[in-house]
């Protein structure tokens, strides 16, 4: 089996990256382009030139909001969210430091907290994030409060009757 | 007609007033819902994001394999969780490799025999444009939105079947049959920022603005969604002094039939949408 960058992301996201002829119109849609690096259609040619350290260590798979506009989009049915999906989980196992610190962090405590309890809790994500991220602790205290204050973040977590089952599926879906 | 209703997570917390007022229009239409006994996150975009391919399609498939003992169709208000919920549904029902996997992981076999849909489409098909408009007891005159569905209800289509990718319709003509006035734009499935909004709150400031400022070069004085995170952040990241309120299209079919409990829905809100209502003359 061949060990270059693209087909392990051909593999692990079912897509054939090579079917990119650079329309561009990925990046034309994309949301966050701005904020990225390079953007989703360049890091797809990097990824087939192999340049492994570049894209896993970008903030570009990082900053993909997940809106699929991309992969509705592109001319020759890449899945690029699939791709990104697929990036991301490389850069993860490969132990390649997060483009983007938080959100990396973000991702980790909501399944951390749906693994516990069966559902995501606000109270308890959002506390973590706030002492764990780099985003100052200060932002987003008034909206938090007003939130609170409408009784939409309740502090403590309601029983799922679902959290057994799905610890055993984190459990089995390793 | 009755339905096994999946909240999602939003409808308890940040989107408490879209669970209350789908439940609320959904009776007093007639529509049927049971919350689905024992549910579980559906994963949200965290599961995939992290290339967690099978726990991403399990977490909702336990839920889908729940209906499927209820025997009835699955209904969801949340975007992100009807997008994921779907996704299983059309994995589990087109490779059978995935499928064996997925099974084994929950535990359950897949039968294909419910149907997973947004409230929406429910609404718009089962219940029909005729009939809201015949429960109308106060037309929306005077009220200006603009529709929003942002990404996940209309997006990959494959997967989603569900109105048009690009120029969706049903908000729009729900909205219309109550005598709201819908203001086309074209950015009614253009991104949020979604769950960057923890991470990288610049970047759905700039997102959100854009989106307000166009939906006021369209005319409209509100916006009106179906998906409880892109309402959070529509309300949470606007940065301008003047906010333009949000609603969910389910409060606005609720206060167009006079439901009372309307009023407890507005004190939900981070943009009070009261002062607005009141200028149509729609609440005292």
């Amino acid at each position: 089996m061949i060990n270059n960058l693209v087909s392990e992301a051909n593999r692990l996201s079912g897509q054939e990256i090579d079917l990119c002829y650079h329309c561009h119109k990925c990046a034309a849609g994309c949301p966050v382009v701005e904020a990225m690096e390079y953007g989703p259609d360049r890091l797809l040619r990097m990824v087939a030139l192999d340049q492994r350290d570049a894209v896993l260590r970008s903030r570009d798979i990082w900053l993909c909001a997940g809106c699929y506009t991309c992969s509705t989009r592109c001319p020759n049915d890449i899945d690029i969210s699939a791709v990104m999906d697929a990036l991301r989980k490389l850069a993860v196992t490969g132990g390649y430091p997060a483009g983007e610190r938080d959100a990396l962090l973000f991702h980790k405590l909501f399944l951390g907290v749906v693994q516990r309890l069966g559902r995501s809790h606000e109270a308890v994500m959002l506390g973590l994030f706030k002492i764990l991220s780099r985003v100052p602790i200060y932002r987003d205290i008034d909206s938090g409060v007003a939130l609170i204050r409408r009784g939409k973040v309740p502090i403590l977590p309601k029983k799922s009757g679902a959290a057994s089952d799905v610890q055993q599926i984190f459990r089995r879906s390793k | 007609m009755s339905y096994s209703f999946y909240p999602g997570c939003s409808a308890h917390s940040t989107g408490l007033e879209y669970g209350l007022s789908t439940l609320a229009t959904f009776q007093h239409l007639g529509l049927e819902l049971e919350e689905l006994a024992k549910w579980n996150c559906c994963g949200a975009s965290s599961a995939h994001a992290l290339g967690h391919h099978i726990l991403s399609l399990a977490l909702p498939a336990r839920n889908l394999a729940i209906a499927q003992e209820a025997g009835r169709d699955l209904v969801t208000a949340c975007a992100a969780c009807f997008s994921r919920l779907k996704k299983a549904d059309h994995t589990l029902r087109n490779d059978p490799e995935t499928r064996e996997e997925v099974e084994s992981v929950v535990g359950f076999k897949f039968t294909g025999e419910v149907t997973v849909r947004p409230v929406l489409a429910v609404l718009y098909e089962d219940c029909g444009l005729e009939k809201i408009t015949a429960h109308m007891q106060r037309p929306l005159t005077g009220l200006k939105v603009v529709t929003y569905y942002g990404c996940l209800l209309v997006r990959p289509p494959e997967v989603t079947q569900f109105d048009d990718p690009d120029d969706p319709q049903v908000m729009t003509e729900l909205l219309r049959a109550v005598g709201a006035e819908v203001k086309p734009w074209s950015y009614a499935t253009d991104c949020c920022g979604a769950g960057l909004s923890l991470s990288r709150s610049d970047i759905v400031y700039s997102l959100v603005d854009r989106l307000t400022e166009r939906a006021q070069e369209a005319g409209a004085d509100a916006m009106a969604t179906a998906c409880p995170l892109c309402q959070l952040n529509l309300e949470m990241r606007q940065s301008s002094k003047s906010k333009m309120p949000v609603f969910f299209f389910t409060e606005l079919l609720g206060l167009a039939f006079g439901l009372p409990e309307v009023k407890n829905w507005w004190t939900k809100h981070l943009i009070d949408p009261r002062p607005l209502l009141r200028s149509v003359g729609l609440v005292k």
